[in-house]
């Protein structure tokens, strides 16, 4: 991979297959010789050391020769990465680290309810490539804002756009470095203040010299891993369950043994018939309103993400981004229709081995997460037998077996303790952190780079110095990284539960800010500046008033009378995005319609032939 | 040489998006509405209207856009505003 250093970029274009082939069975290859030595005696802290390190150094590596000193290396990857992997990227990109270790645990403790998730983070794609990514594409542009500064004339447009950036993105990136430290401190046996600095140098190395360029090529070698760590463990399950490792097809015996296990549950008293929930039943813990109203918000927020939207400015043509949004939306389907079975397998085994067994008899898995308070039986976490005896027996359960309503399980286990359940080698549990890892650090890099170039694209070249030379705007702009990455990792550590809490207000705000703006900025060629500013500011604005005032402002969830008897916080786009379309198309219409050349330009926005409408200046 | 105008080439390009549109919505929120009563056929031990929320409407997402990017990309074509292979 030496040629990547400088400008020789096509040869390794050229080569990618080969390349990524190479690292892919290098991958492989090195678990398998984890498997080898643990089976001879490798301590497993080596294991998790080796793992963590070993993984770490090669996308520092691929980070450092991807370095760059030119603008649109930096910004945009040159324009030169081929469709399938930016789709690889993208699903590194958009693949967090809640994803990688909670989506799973979100259908277990959900059932069909959780499937909102599932839709909703898959079916935006539809929305991105048709209405939105080849066209920011053909404009140009390195940021989202910078599109709606040239869309909407000047500076107070591309401002409500980093307002709407920079408040969608921070507390994500905030999330990702806290899940980065988590993994890291449990696999190193380190504590978390200090492993979310080693967290950081590793965000740093993959992002700092590279910019879009090396971030790019990082992410595509964390979604090897990424997918590869989440397959391994659930198609060795669903071989040891139904001897056929496709555990997307096999769950559906699960899904069928659970059913019939609740009828069980239920006779034996082990479940409360009044308060069990169905795992296959819809709509028991959303109303038909909330949940498809959570699909639609997160659906159209990841058509307005502004870490995902750049990720299709680094294609070569507008033909390639479309293509590019379908291999995306591929890729991250082999892991979002993989995530139920997880869940499924999970349910079975704890309704099979934990539920209705004698407490003496629990497995051990129970208190190795119970010790780190991810377990909870009878209300106190499972740290002893004796204590969760003595809480039991408090709560008025004398009979010495574990009933439905008495087990707690914190949502990121399912995955994490997967191996563990059913009684997997250390190895794939050092594989799964390693998995872990990469999908946090890969969505903390698409993030910090969103943030930081809207800082030093937008606000230090746009609005401040136009002049710069492209020298000192890259420095500037990597000084930036540094400072955003710092401060979000200095947060992190000192684990904010606000914070944490906020990461999913990130889709509401990004669509009641971004989509209208976009959307009819591209499809409407009467939406004025007027009209979208104002749109931007109303329905974000109402978005952030429903978020903040029904969460800390004791307001009570609106309710609709004969769909609801609240609107969801985590849906609280349900309220601002109509509102945001409604004030852009009332204000357009009242003011002059767009001038002419506004006109010709979005003409030139929709026709995929011709440059690109920004062009970076020669140096 | 271009065998539609631009302004035919626009109108094709809006009927594609309310197309793919409408399959959106059907797959990512109408067949959802029947989610109780589909559970009542069970094919492979799924039940229909679960399956449909957890792989089904996937695959349909999935395919979708690809038919959109190709058939997006022929129209470009006819209208000789396709860039350069």
């Amino acid at each position: 991979m030496a040629n990547t250093s400088s400008s020789g970029g096509s040869d390794f274009t050229a080569n990618l297959g080969k390349i990524y082939g190479i690292y892919t069975g290098g991958f492989l290859a090195f678990v398998i010789l984890l498997a080898i030595l643990e089976q001879v005696g490798l301590p497993n802290r080596i294991i998790g050391y080796l793992f963590v390190f070993f993984t770490l150094a090669v996308y520092a590596g691929i980070g450092i020769l991807s370095r760059t000193m030119q603008v649109s290396e930096y910004y945009v990857a040159g324009r030169r990465v081929p469709s399938v992997y930016n789709g690889m990227a993208t699903a590194a990109d958009w693949m967090s680290g809640a994803s990688f270790v909670g989506m799973a645990g979100t259908l277990y403790a959900l059932g069909y309810d959780g499937l909102a998730f599932v839709l909703g983070w898959t079916g935006g794609y539809v929305l991105v490539a048709v209405l939105v990514a080849p066209y920011l594409r053909k404009f140009g542009a390195y940021t989202v804002p910078d599109f709606l500064a040239a869309r909407f004339g000047g500076h107070f447009a591309r401002f409500l756009g980093i307002i709407v950036l920079f408040c969608c993105s921070f507390t994500y990136v905030t999330a990702q470095i806290y899940a980065t430290g988590i993994i890291a401190s449990r696999f190193l046996g380190i504590p978390f203040e200090v492993a979310v600095f080693v967290g950081l140098l590793g965000i740093l190395l993959c992002s700092m010299l590279g910019g879009m360029r090396a971030v790019t090529w990082t992410q595509v070698a964390q979604y090897i891993v990424l997918i590869v760590a989440y397959l391994v463990p659930v198609v060795l399950l669903s071989s040891q369950w139904y001897g056929l490792p496709i555990p997307q097809l096999t769950y559906g015996q699960a899904l069928q043994d659970i059913a019939a296990l609740e009828q069980q549950m239920v006779a034996n008293g082990l479940a409360d018939p009044a308060t069990l929930k169905p795992y296959i039943e819809p709509f028991t813990n959303y109303d038909p309103f909330n949940f498809f109203a959570l699909i639609f918000c997160l659906m159209v927020g990841t058509a307005s993400l502004p870490h995902i939207l750049m990720r299709y400015f680094t294609t070569p043509s507008v033909r390639a981004a479309r293509n590019s949004v379908a291999w995306s939306l591929l890729f991250i389907f082999i892991l979002y229709f993989t995530a139920p079975a997880y869940a499924a397998f999970a349910k079975l085994e704890v309704f099979t081995n934990v539920i209705g067994a004698s407490m003496d008899a629990l497995p051990a898995w129970i208190y190795t997460y119970g010790n780190l308070g991810l377990v909870q039986v009878c209300g106190v976490d499972a740290t002893t037998l004796d204590a969760i005896r003595a809480a039991c027996q408090a709560a008025g359960s004398a009979d010495n077996i574990l009933a439905l309503g008495d087990l707690k399980i914190n949502n990121d286990v399912i995955v994490i303790s997967m191996p563990e359940i059913a009684g997997l080698p250390y190895v794939i549990a050092g594989l799964v952190a390693a998995g872990g890892l990469a999908a946090a650090l890969s969505t903390a890099d698409g993030l910090l780079l969103a943030i930081a170039n809207a800082l030093s694209h937008d606000i230090y070249y746009r609005m401040l110095d136009p002049n710069a030379p492209t020298h000192r705007r890259l420095v500037v702009a990597r000084i930036l990284l540094v400072v955003v990455a710092v401060f979000a990792a200095w947060l992190a550590s000192t684990k904010p539960g606000d914070i944490l809490s906020m990461v999913a207000w990130a889709f509401s705000l990004a669509a009641a800010g971004n989509f209208p703006p976009l959307v009819l900025g591209i499809w409407w060629k009467r939406c004025t500046t007027a009209g979208a500013v104002s749109g931007m500011i109303a329905g974000f604005g109402m978005t952030l008033f429903y978020l903040i005032m029904t969460r800390y402002g004791g307001m009570a969830l609106w309710p609709i009378p004969g769909l609801t008897d609240g609107i969801a916080n985590i849906s609280a786009a349900i309220v601002g995005l109509p509102i945001g379309v409604i004030v852009t198309i009332v204000v357009s219409k009242m003011t002059k319609e767009p001038s002419k050349e506004m006109q010709d330009l979005i003409d030139e926005v929709r026709r995929p032939s011709g440059e690109t409408i920004m062009q970076e200046k020669t140096v | 040489m271009p065998s539609i105008d631009e302004s035919t080439w626009w109108s094709k390009t809006w009927n594609l998006m309310v197309t793919v549109l409408v399959i959106w919505a059907i797959f990512g929120f109408g067949i959802h509405l029947f989610a109780v009563p589909l559970n009542q056929i069970v094919i492979l031990g799924f039940p229909l209207g679960y399956y449909m929320a957890a792989q089904g409407s996937l695959i349909v997402f999935v395919v979708l856009i690809f038919w959109f990017a190709k058939r997006q990309d022929t129209i470009d074509r006819e209208a000789g505003v396709a860039e350069p292979d």
